[in-house]
């Protein structure tokens, strides 16, 4: 029975160390299948598998590149990039909780259902905007919060510290950056950078955990040096408001000038606009009047016409020219003076502002030459400034001329122009002939070409000094202790109906006359009132600015030497014992 | 020397020191990749090895047993466990199933303990049988692994369930039925997996669905496996080094501490890693189904053999979920898988094994 048992144990010993063979051979199998898969996916597949991995969580993000800064010619940010942060969102993710919307919008300030709304709508989207340009604090609380689906974004977003004054020559930026107007457009390549790439690791929330390699480095724009100073462009500023206020005019123009270089030192215009502000601007406050808006100048063509009547050598600064009675026919068309100045001399044309006597020198020389003389100024061309949208103005080709009008085009009628166009030709005259294209970049370094006899822009220069004087239409523009040289201009606005009540006032000089150091444009649009010459709207006006330009730049006055040796005389008198 | 506290059947500790090194040399390696799937967190390795070091104690007093003492014990502990399961449907508490017991001092899941109770009490009912069993002994050894199994669906924890099935089949397989009986059992069971589907929860359905397809639903159902694919493939032949892989360091591996610990570790480690880790467990199971072998009684080689099976189908099951070979299922990778319970079982379930082996000589 003992031994029975025993065998019976022994075969069952032989059974199940059968069954365990078995199952050794089936283990050992599966084991070669499993760790066959895991060659084929450690080995064979690896590669696929790898990129299929890094597909996952290596992306290539753009480094956003600061734009560069605009400065003035003192080295006075005039633009400025700040860094904000931009808030977008992936949809679907953030819609996951409505509680994350809650709190994103408490620190918004959105309404919550308004977003929810929103990003329903856009279910199918992985890419939102929800708000840009925030504040870098409030950023940081909103990263704080890590939600599922909010992202932020670097941006950069312009500043413009001088706000309104510089506002139609900085011109301004959109939302991504690019410029849109004004030196912002003109020079957008130069000012924007080239944004960077880098590698990033994202897990699998879509943070940042590291910078893996840097593709390209995000190169920064580079900065520009305008020809403004942000002193000057104060100045004119305050002061063409002022004048704006006084007259209640419709709008206006100051346009300061080197005389040597060219270079633009102010420009202003009113109405303007704060371009820090986005939203809705209107294009009548948009506009650079000075560069953009022809008017017809008036009287301040006078001088080039003189000039262009002594180029025949048929007139001398005191040649007599008659303008009695007052008024002169030109084939049906009559051309009055305010008074009958009788018997005037070529300068006394100048210094009264005589229309009739312009018109006689004008039509006694030869259409072309008038015309050419005017081209040479530049009237009809752009200044080449390359201001966007700048005009050219309209000076028409003297085989279209009528009669008439080479004589109403030699007193700015029939005639348009901008502000800039007659800075430059009035510089022009200012610098001995020498006409530069004006640069709103410091130191541009145009090049000059002569288009007048210096002695004959010399001639010129005397007359128009004469217009300050006791018996000029200007004497409100002058300066004390300094000599402005200059004309006047008052013309009626042309309208669909003819010529109406309205007028442009203006006044063109320079100063120091004895030595020319910047010439200033200004024009006064639509002023209201009984006082609409440009003698005494436009003239305060320009005296203001040119004696704070003076002061600031630190220019002395013609007669300097003399008021010293005045002056020592004085002191020594009075400090003698 | 033997003071009279101890009981008498006590022996001075036989243990299998090869298949102990290779337990601990694993334990170790678990603890190394643990800490870099957990992104490097102390509490977590630092509460693996308690757990590890809970288990090695249980393992080595369980090896102090003779197995006859054991299988004298077997029918209260089976009866404690099925109690304890009991007590888990009314009381039990945990993530979206009802696994888990707090005694207070203690929480954890019954079902894991059945692990352990199943194949013992299948033993010990299939040890004083003539082998190979009748139907009657067969019967109720199947009564004794489906009343637990039943407890646990209920949970409702599938996987465990057939875990916990499984480990008592195997006792039945080993006991010496007939192969003819053995390939019935396996055509009623491919039979019955359309039947099955029919009570699987639709969650369940979705992971043989995704299984079939993963790429149907990549950032949904399909995420977990398209991830570990990643991960186990971009590993390539030598990996990406120690705390170094992309898929698992940035969160795209679901569950990289638990149930998907092997793909952070191919990742890492790569193929080299991949066929020692393996090799460490063929090692173990051989050893274990080599020790099995070498018992004395029906009781000990009946529970070697189950123990080291269902060891290795945890292996198994586990790395092919990994590497797309089966679908998702809830089962830990042996002793390197964070996880309190199942650690303590196993380990348990080796001392279980080396008990067997350090009492051979001293059987009747």
């Amino acid at each position: 029975m003992k031994k029975q048992a025993a065998k019976n144990s022994d075969k069952q010993a032989q059974r199940a160390g059968r069954r365990l063979y078995a199952m050794l051979a089936i283990f050992l199998l599966s084991t070669i299948g499993l760790a066959t898969r895991a060659v084929t996916l450690q080995v064979v597949d690896t590669e696929f598998l790898q990129n299929q991995g890094e597909a996952r969580h290596l992306r290539e993000i753009k480094i956003p590149a600061t734009r560069g800064v605009i400065y003035d010619r003192n080295g006075v940010p005039l633009a400025v990039s700040t860094p904000v942060e931009s808030v977008w969102v992936h949809p679907e993710q953030l819609l996951e909780d409505r509680s994350n919307i809650d709190s994103l919008s408490a620190l918004l300030g959105l309404d919550a259902d308004e977003i929810e709304r929103k990003l329903t709508r856009r279910m199918d989207k992985e890419f939102v905007w929800l708000q840009r340009r925030l504040p870098p604090a409030d950023a940081e609380k909103i990263r704080a919060l890590e939600l599922p689906g909010v992202f932020l974004q670097r941006e950069y977003r312009r500043f413009y510290p001088s706000s309104e004054v510089s506002a139609h020559v900085l011109g301004f930026t959109n939302i991504d950056d690019i410029g849109q107007e004004g030196l912002e457009l003109a020079y957008n390549d130069w000012l924007q950078g080239v944004p960077g790439k880098k590698r990033v690791i994202k897990d699998r929330r879509g943070r940042i955990v590291e910078d893996v390699d840097l593709i390209r480095p995000a190169q920064p724009g580079r900065s520009l040096t305008i020809s403004l100073d942000h002193r000057l462009q104060y100045l004119a500023y305050r002061e063409l408001m002022r004048t704006m206020q006084e007259h209640k005019a419709g709008s206006g123009t100051v346009v300061l000038l080197d005389v040597v270089t060219s270079e633009i030192l102010a420009m202003v215009n009113s109405p303007s606009y704060n371009p820090n502000q986005s939203g809705r601007r209107g294009s009548d406050a948009l506009r650079n009047r000075a560069v953009t808006d022809v008017v017809e100048p008036g009287s301040v063509m006078k001088p080039f016409t003189v000039a262009a009547a002594l180029e025949t050598g048929q007139y001398q600064p005191d040649s007599p020219v008659d303008t009695s009675p007052g008024t002169i026919e030109i084939s049906g068309h009559t051309i009055s003076d305010t008074h009958d100045y009788g018997l005037l001399d070529v300068t006394s044309v100048i210094t009264k502002s005589s229309n009739v006597g312009v018109s006689k020198m004008a039509l006694s020389m030869e259409a072309e030459h008038l015309w050419g003389s005017l081209s040479r100024f530049g009237f009809g061309k752009v200044t080449g400034s390359t201001f966007p949208g700048e005009s050219a103005g309209v000076l028409r080709n003297f085989q279209r001329w009528h009669k008439v009008e080479q004589a109403t085009i030699s007193y700015g009628y029939g005639i348009s122009t901008t502000a800039l166009q007659l800075a430059q030709g009035f510089a022009a005259l200012a610098n001995d002939g020498r006409m530069r294209a004006p640069s709103f970049i410091k130191s541009a370094n145009n090049p000059a070409s002569s288009v007048v006899d210096p002695a004959i822009a010399a001639q010129v220069r005397q007359m128009m000094l004469t217009v300050t004087g006791p018996d000029g239409t200007g004497k409100k523009a002058r300066i004390k202790n300094y000599q402005v040289a200059g004309k006047t201009g008052t013309s009626r606005k042309a309208s669909a109906a003819g010529y109406d009540e309205r007028y442009v006032s203006s006044f063109v000089g320079y100063a120091p006359a004895s030595d020319p150091q910047m010439v200033a444009v200004v024009i006064i649009n639509d002023p209201q009132g009984d006082s609409y010459y440009g003698g005494t709207v436009a003239g305060p006006l320009f005296s203001r600015v040119m004696a704070g330009a003076l002061r600031l730049l630190d220019i002395p006055p013609d007669d300097f030497k003399a008021q010293l040796v005045t002056n020592t005389h004085s002191s020594g008198v009075a400090d003698a014992p | 020397m033997r003071s009279n506290l101890i009981p008498g059947w006590v022996s001075r500790p036989r243990l299998d020191y090869p298949l102990l090194v290779a337990l601990i040399m694993t334990s170790i390696l678990g603890l190394l990749v643990l800490y870099s799937a957990s992104d490097g967190n102390q509490r977590v390795v630092i509460n693996q090895a308690v757990r590890l070091g809970v288990g090695f104690l249980a393992l080595f007093v369980l090896s102090l047993f003779p197995p006859r003492i054991l299988r004298s014990w077997t029918p209260w502990l089976y009866l404690l466990g099925m109690l304890l399961l009991l007590a888990t449907a009314w009381l039990g508490e945990g993530r979206g199933a009802n696994r888990w017991l707090d005694l207070g001092f203690l929480r954890f899941q019954p079902s894991e303990i059945m692990k352990l109770m199943v194949p013992m009490a299948v033993a010990a009912w299939l040890h004083s049988k003539l082998l190979p069993p009748n139907w009657k002994a067969i019967t109720i050894a199947i009564i004794i692994i489906v009343a637990p199994m039943m407890l646990i669906v209920r949970q409702p924890d599938l996987g465990t369930a057939l875990l916990v099935g499984m480990s008592g089949v195997w006792g039945i397989f080993l006991a010496g039925i007939r192969w003819r009986v053995v390939l019935a059992g396996l055509g009623f069971i491919v039979a019955a997996a359309p039947l099955l589907w029919l009570f699987m929860h639709e969650y369940q359905r979705n992971r043989v669905r995704t299984f079939i397809n993963p790429e149907a639903d990549p950032l949904g159902q399909g995420w977990n496996i398209i991830q570990s694919k990643i991960a186990v493939g971009s590993g390539g032949l030598s990996g990406k080094g120690w705390m170094q892989g992309t898929q698992s360091q940035l969160e795209f591996i679901p569950e990289h501490t638990t149930d998907f610990i092997f793909a952070v570790f191919a990742e890492e480690f790569g193929l080299i890693g991949v066929l020692l880790l393996l090799s460490l467990y063929i090692f173990i199971i051989g050893r274990s189904l080599y020790l099995a072998s070498q018992a004395r009684d029906t009781f000990s080689r009946l529970l070697c053999g189950s123990l080291a099976l269902i060891f290795f189908v945890y292996v198994m099951v586990n790395g092919s979920m990994i590497i797309g070979i089966l679908p998702v299922v809830g089962v830990p990778l042996p002793l390197i898988s964070y996880g309190g319970t199942s650690i303590v079982t196993l380990l348990a379930g080796f001392g279980l094994i080396m008990s067997a082996w350090g009492h051979r000589k001293f059987i009747r």
